[in-house]
């Protein structure tokens, strides 16, 4: 079973066969329209494929939501080089747990939306690259990708059209670097995930230096539900040029935390309130980060807000990866500060020395700060550092890093200067608790 | 270097899934599995993963000191990774962290004497929702409560 209760304002286009008894096994996908969109995109050209997703207004689900129609289309579809399939199943943006549900739940859907793309690129091959936290979600996948080949979905003749098409899982072994799209075709090579400097994309040289689709877990997991509905229907779902449902993962000081599909746009005090059953305690709300721990902290008065990439864009946020943390007025933001960028610092793979230098500098400051040693100047100079990251850095880890900690910053600068002004007890360091890298 | 042939068997697949000139893609897949059997990367296991990569010892060093899953020395039998990042934070994950290293009176990436036990702060492990999350090995554990966690240390042989 699913680990929280669905709610009724949800959407379940995505989760529709969640909850089924056995959802994992072919035949109960098969029994619930299973298999029956790829039925219909073998039938059309690869181009015809690309206009319907370009017509669905699916967005990448990873983080920047880039449009996914548009990203297939870049495909060197004419290069001599073979042409891959990755799926990005690396999920470790702070906040986020939705493809894990997708693989756990519906690998079957996954493995449709990937024979899509695969037809899309007239490729012969996928990998499906999973966090190696996720040992018990590869097992699940290598289940589902046995049983589809058994039933000829995949092989060297898919369904006997004459197609051949194999897939396969690969494990990382514990790095959120290599979520980002580049450093994980380096992982996937057997090397350390550090970030390719772009152009070229994967779209023209990705897994081998061939051309390569690249999307996240979400954003293949959605592919089956356009082609059964058709693009239009499915754009409708949700608001103009964000189409469709997305899996919002609630987490905070919520009464109901929790995976939810709900349609782009919906608005955000609505997910808080009636989804997740209002602020424990019935605590006031302070802020919240809308799509993962690199997204700006919007304020409680900055919630009346609808959930789209285009609404958060225009807020200065960004609806990311989709993790929702909601914090009650309880909630001490220089400890949440510090804690995001321990993260990004001990993240970030070294590569860039904007990034490995500002993560570190930016870590002690904040820590400097907490414990109660901060300087006058420590605020301005955190905002300072910050700005300097951004864009300088090969991949936009640095820029995770930097969002975020501007947003603290400047919205909740007198919780900073409190902590300067000592009027906060404080925090007493515990040998045994300090992470190694601190 | 021989491994059980379950894994011999796991590894001969692997290899038939990259093109035939990228063995170097299983470097790390190899590591992880050949890990878990023999409890860490030893010098022996990196040689081995070198000689059936293709690549040398050196460039296999460079890949296990990157990636925060393999490590060179032997964890504890069961090894406790407990979340402390923003979700779990919110949900009190830090205090079950404090919890566990009293208890145990090991830090970070530490090993109870008896070597039963491991400790490692780890970040976002994709339970947020259901947080505090812990992992014990591969097996998640959420909304743990420090009495769930007291007894979960018991059940793995923690000293009162
Ligand atoms: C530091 C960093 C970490 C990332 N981690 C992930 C991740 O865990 N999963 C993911 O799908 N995308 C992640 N991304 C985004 C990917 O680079 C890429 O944009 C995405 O996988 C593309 O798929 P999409 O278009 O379907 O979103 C990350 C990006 C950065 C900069
Ligand atoms: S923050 Fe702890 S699992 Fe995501």
């Amino acid at each position: 079973m699913p680990y929280n209760e669905p709610n009724p304002a949800e959407v379940r286009v995505l989760s529709k066969r969640f909850g089924i008894p056995n959802s994992q096994s072919i035949d109960v996908y098969l029994a619930n329209e299973g298999y029956q969109a790829y039925e219909r995109a073998a039938k059309m050209t690869p181009d015809e494929i690309v206009n319907v997703v370009k017509a669905s207004g699916l967005r990448g689900r990873g983080g920047a939501g880039f449009p996914t129609g548009m990203k297939w289309s870049f495909l060197a579809r004419n290069s001599p080089k073979p042409k891959y399939i990755i799926v990005n199943a690396d999920e470790s943006e702070p906040g986020t747990c939705k493809d894990r549900l997708l693989v756990e739940f519906d690998p079957h859907q996954l493995i449709e939306g990937i024979m899509i793309a695969g037809l899309a690129a007239t490729s012969n091959q996928g990998y499906i690259y999973i966090r190696g936290e996720y040992r018990y979600l590869i097992d699940i996948m290598n289940k589902a990708i046995a049983e589809a080949y058994d039933r000829g979905y995949l092989g060297d003749n898919v369904r006997g059209t004459g197609w051949k098409f194999h897939l396969a899982t690969h494990t990382g072994a514990g790095a959120y670097e290599c979520g980002e799209e580049s450093a994980l075709l380096e992982s996937f090579e057997g090397k350390r995930g550090i970030p390719r400097i772009r152009p070229p994309f994967p779209a023209v040289a990705g897994a081998y230096q061939s051309p390569t689709i690249l999307n996240n877990v979400e954003t293949y997991a959605a592919v089956p539900s356009i082609f059964r509905m058709g693009g239009e229907e499915w754009a409708k779902l949700g608001s103009p040029k964000n189409g469709g449902t997305r899996m919002f993962c609630l987490s905070g000081h919520v009464n109901r935390p929790g995976v939810y599909e709900l349609p782009m746009g919906f608005p955000l005090m609505r997910m808080i309130e009636e989804v997740g059953g209002g602020i424990r305690g019935g605590k006031k709300l302070k802020a919240v980060i809308p799509g993962g721990s690199s997204c700006p902290v919007l304020k409680a008065e900055e919630c009346n807000i609808n959930m789209d990439f285009d609404s958060l864009a225009a807020a200065k946020s960004m609806l990311g990866s989709g993790g929702v943390v909601v914090m009650d007025e309880t909630t001490d933001i220089v400890a949440v500060a510090l804690r995001i960028m321990r993260f990004y610092a001990h993240e970030s793979c070294g590569w860039c020395i904007p990034c490995r230098e500002g993560t570190t500098w930016l870590r002690k400051i904040l820590l400097r700060i907490y414990e109660g040693h901060g300087v006058a100047s420590d605020v301005d100079l955190v905002g300072e550092l910050s700005k300097n990251m951004l864009g300088r850095t090969f991949c936009p880890l640095g820029d995770a890093a930097a969002m975020p900690t501007i947003a603290f910053v400047e919205k909740f600068r007198h919780e900073f200067e409190a902590y300067i002004q000592k009027q906060v007890p404080a925090a007493q360091p515990d040998p045994l608790l300090q992470l190694a890298s601190v | 270097m021989t491994f059980s042939p379950e894994l011999e068997a796991k590894i001969e697949r692997m290899f038939s899934q990259y093109p035939p000139d990228r063995r170097r893609s299983a470097v790390i897949p190899m590591l992880m599995y050949a890990q878990d059997e023999i409890g860490s990367v030893t010098r022996e296991l990196v040689e081995e993963v070198a000689r059936r990569t293709g690549i040398t010892p050196l460039a296999v060093d460079e890949v296990v000191t990157y990636y925060s899953m393999l490590h060179r020395m032997p964890l504890g039998k069961s090894h406790v990774q407990i979340c402390t990042n923003i979700s779990c934070m919110l949900n009190g994950g830090t205090e079950l962290w404090e919890q566990a290293t009293r208890r145990l009176g090991i830090g970070h990436k530490e090993v109870s004497a008896d070597g039963k036990i491991s400790l490692e702060e780890v970040e976002c492990m994709g339970a947020c929702s259901w947080a505090p999350a812990i992992q014990v090995n591969y097996d998640f554990y959420h909304q743990v409560t420090p009495q769930k966690l007291d007894e979960m240390l018991t059940q793995l042989g923690a000293a009162r």
